[in-house]
């Protein structure tokens, strides 16, 4: 006996229902690619220019000195020798992030879990309460977190009560608590995100197999919030790295990161050929760490994308 | 067996509502159950079966009341530290480890050694006949193969107590009546005690060495099956388990009289019913128990006939109530629709109930 098999017709190409007209897509699209990518390119094209004797701008002239500059110093006498000064700052630029990135980490898993946890109502309230510092200004924001940490404001002068000597402000500490301050609530979102969407009747399963508390924490919740967690590294780690404004205005413009190198270039220093070489190496790290960051989520085979 | 190996005392749990009311989920419920037995908890939904269950587990905390396992109340100790252990009705799977991760877990939080753990999985996944899908991810399996490694993920833990919220009314009836078979089977097999729930009184008869039948929280009878169907204590019972006609009719000199003027003499009835002295009484007649007579005690006309293979089932309308016999479909003469009829309740089975 023989199988008689008619092959399958082939479906119209129509659109799933839900699925939008790609048409709508373009117009953002080609908005973003003009407002990143024609920037970009300057960026890059600029970073292999010289800088002209006098003034700003640039001289069209191709070299690779600006890129040679960012490790190498030449002396007066002619002589080369390394240059750590940018290396130091990039450095300062990923300490700072990381240590950003793990204190928001581990104060959004708690808070996200506990609103993830109240009833309807109350989490759309909290999660409002979260997103309010979107309301105003991070300048604003920014300028209020620095009288809140000067010597004399609200915390120094409560410690002071007890002798205690309080002095944070335009030092490092204070960049570093800018940074958790103004990211916090983008780590928060995304791992809230995952949260609520965890089934707790999982929770009770692992109690009911015995695991303690901590254990239903690290083996059951923890996994299950993966995905916010990734995300909310991402939206942290990155904009944390390119951030000027809290080392500008509570690092006091000693504990400088990389970007305020960058802007400094671009502004008084006026070598616009060095800052756009310094961009370029700092979107080149950021892409690095988003690509490692993708790894490690395909790696358990998640969905997980970032680019 | 040991009569008392699981005991419930007095246990009473009230839920405040959002709308701000009171639900009595369970309102002083005792029960004790004996080790190595079938019990189930049958009633209809939302008469506190997961609540007694969740409360055995630790899931839930009793107002008030004792549970006490093997002598010893666990009432107060966290599920973790309980022997015992839930087939949850949704599965409870673990989506992101395998389902030999998911059996595993259980063994790895009583620190069994790797080597054991391994065998038990294997010996579990054997028990429930899922050998070969231990890499697969929940997600990858049926919900019939689903319910099977939540079962053995409890299983492999060798509870004392296997307390199961109707897993199987996921599952399509076929799978379902295969399911029923292999969990008696397992049962046996393994000794462990069940604790059964389901609103399901076949299922409940089936695989039941005793039922307990809920209502409203509260147990109103507690037997074995024929028992519960043979006898059960009240309207509610016969009504909620298996098919039952029930008659009200009045206490008359030697007998009850039914609708449209036909008395049921006391004789015919089951020995041990109660009737009193006077007054309205509800007569309770299983369909299986009426056959059809040339000059029967019950008398109507004919309204519908249906043909369900194994039965007959005639519609008699009997006065103002319609009274159901199920007739077998072979030998027997079906009577036509519109034709009358008499029944005679046989066996003595027919009974007054408690309304
Ligand atoms: N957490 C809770 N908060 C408030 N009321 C609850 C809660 N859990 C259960 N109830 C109520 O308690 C009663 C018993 O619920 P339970 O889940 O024990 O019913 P059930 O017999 O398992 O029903 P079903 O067969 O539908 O699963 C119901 O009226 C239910 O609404
Ligand atoms: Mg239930």
């Amino acid at each position: 006996m023989t199988a008689v098999t008619t092959p399958p017709k082939k479906q119209a190409q129509r659109g799933r229902p839900g699925q939008s007209s790609p048409k709508l897509a373009y117009l953002p699209i080609i908005f973003l690619a003009f407002a990143i990518g024609i920037p970009l390119l300057i960026i890059v094209v600029y970073s292999f220019l010289e800088k002209p004797s006098q003034g700003t701008g640039v001289k069209w002239v191709f070299t690779l000195e600006n890129y040679k500059a960012l490790f190498i110093q030449e002396k007066l006498d002619g002589t080369t020798a390394l240059d750590t000064r940018y290396i130091k700052v990039l450095w300062t630029s990923f300490y700072y992030s990381v240590v950003t990135t793990v204190v928001t980490l581990v104060l959004s898993v708690p808070v996200a879990m506990w609103i993830a946890t109240r009833d309807a109502k109350k989490r759309n309230l909290l999660v409002a309460l979260v997103t309010l510092p979107f309301w105003i200004s991070i300048l604003i924001r920014t300028y209020g977190m620095r009288q809140i940490v000067a010597d004399e404001g609200p915390i120094g002068k409560f410690l002071g009560i007890f002798n205690i000597e309080w002095s944070i402000l335009y030092a490092p500490p204070a960049t570093i608590l800018g940074l958790i301050y103004v990211f916090l609530p983008f780590m928060i979102l995304p791992i809230y995100a995952s949260a609520e969407r965890f089934d707790f009747r999982l929770a009770e399963a692992a109690y009911d197999l015995g695991a303690k508390r901590m254990t239903v924490v690290r083996r059951i919740i923890l996994p299950s919030i993966r995905p916010g967690v990734i995300s909310g590294i991402a939206l942290v780690f990155i904009p944390a790295l390119g951030s000027f404004l809290q080392s500008d205005m509570l690092g006091g413009g000693k504990t400088n990161m990389v970007a305020n190198v960058i802007a400094n270039n671009f502004g008084q220093a006026r070598n616009w050929p060095f800052g756009s070489a310094l961009a370029v190496l700092l979107i080149v790290l950021t892409l690095l760490f988003v690509l490692i960051m993708q790894g490690a989520a395909q790696r358990r085979g998640e969905k997980v994308e970032l680019v | 067996m040991n009569e008392k190996y699981l005991e419930i005392r007095n246990i009473t749990k009230v839920f405040q509502t959002p709308e701000g009311g009171e639900v009595r989920a369970l309102d002083d419920v005792s029960l004790d159950i004996a080790s190595g037995e079938f019990f189930i908890l049958l009633g209809p939904s939302g008469c506190g079966k997961t609540t007694l269950l969740r409360s055995i587990a630790g899931l839930e905390y009793p107002d008030s009341g004792e549970i006490v396992l093997q002598g010893e109340r666990i009432d107060d100790k966290p599920p973790y530290e309980r022997p015992v252990n839930t087939v949850f009705q949704s599965y409870a799977l673990f989506p992101h480890m395998t389902v030999s991760a998911n059996i595993a877990f259980g063994l790895e939080m009583e620190n069994v050694d790797k080597a054991q753990v391994s065998a038990r999985v294997t010996e579990a996944l054997a028990q429930v006949r899922l050998e070969g899908y231990e890499n697969r991810m929940p997600s990858q399996l049926s919900g019939g193969q689903q319910q099977r490694v939540a079962l053995a993920r409890a299983l492999a833990k060798k509870p004392k107590v296997l307390l199961l919220d109707e897993p199987l009314s996921a599952l399509d009836l076929k799978l379902r009546r295969g399911m029923q078979v292999e969990l008696k089977r397992l049962q046996r097999e393994t000794g462990i005690t069940f604790v059964f729930v389901t609103h399901d009184q076949e299922e409940a008869m089936s695989m039941g060495d005793r039922i307990a039948v809920f209502s409203e929280g509260k147990i109103v009878q507690l037997d074995t099956p024929v028992e519960v169907y043979r006898r059960p204590v009240n309207a509610y019972v016969a009504d909620f388990i298996g098919e039952t006609n029930l008659i009200k009719g009045t206490v008359v000199a030697g007998g009850i009289s039914l609708p449209g003027g036909n008395i049921l003499p006391t004789d015919q009835l089951a020995a041990d019913s109660v009737i009193p002295a006077s007054g309205e009484v509800t007569v309770a007649i299983r369909p299986e128990d009426l056959v059809l007579a040339t000059n029967g005690m019950i008398s109507g006309t004919v309204r519908d006939v249906i043909f369900t293979g194994d039965s007959v089932r005639v519609h008699v309308a009997v006065g103002d109530v319609e009274v159901i016999a199920s007739l077998a479909s072979y030998g027997t003469q079906i009577p036509e629709q519109g034709s009358k009829v008499t029944l005679n309740p046989e066996h003595r089975a027919a009974r007054t109930v408690a309304s």
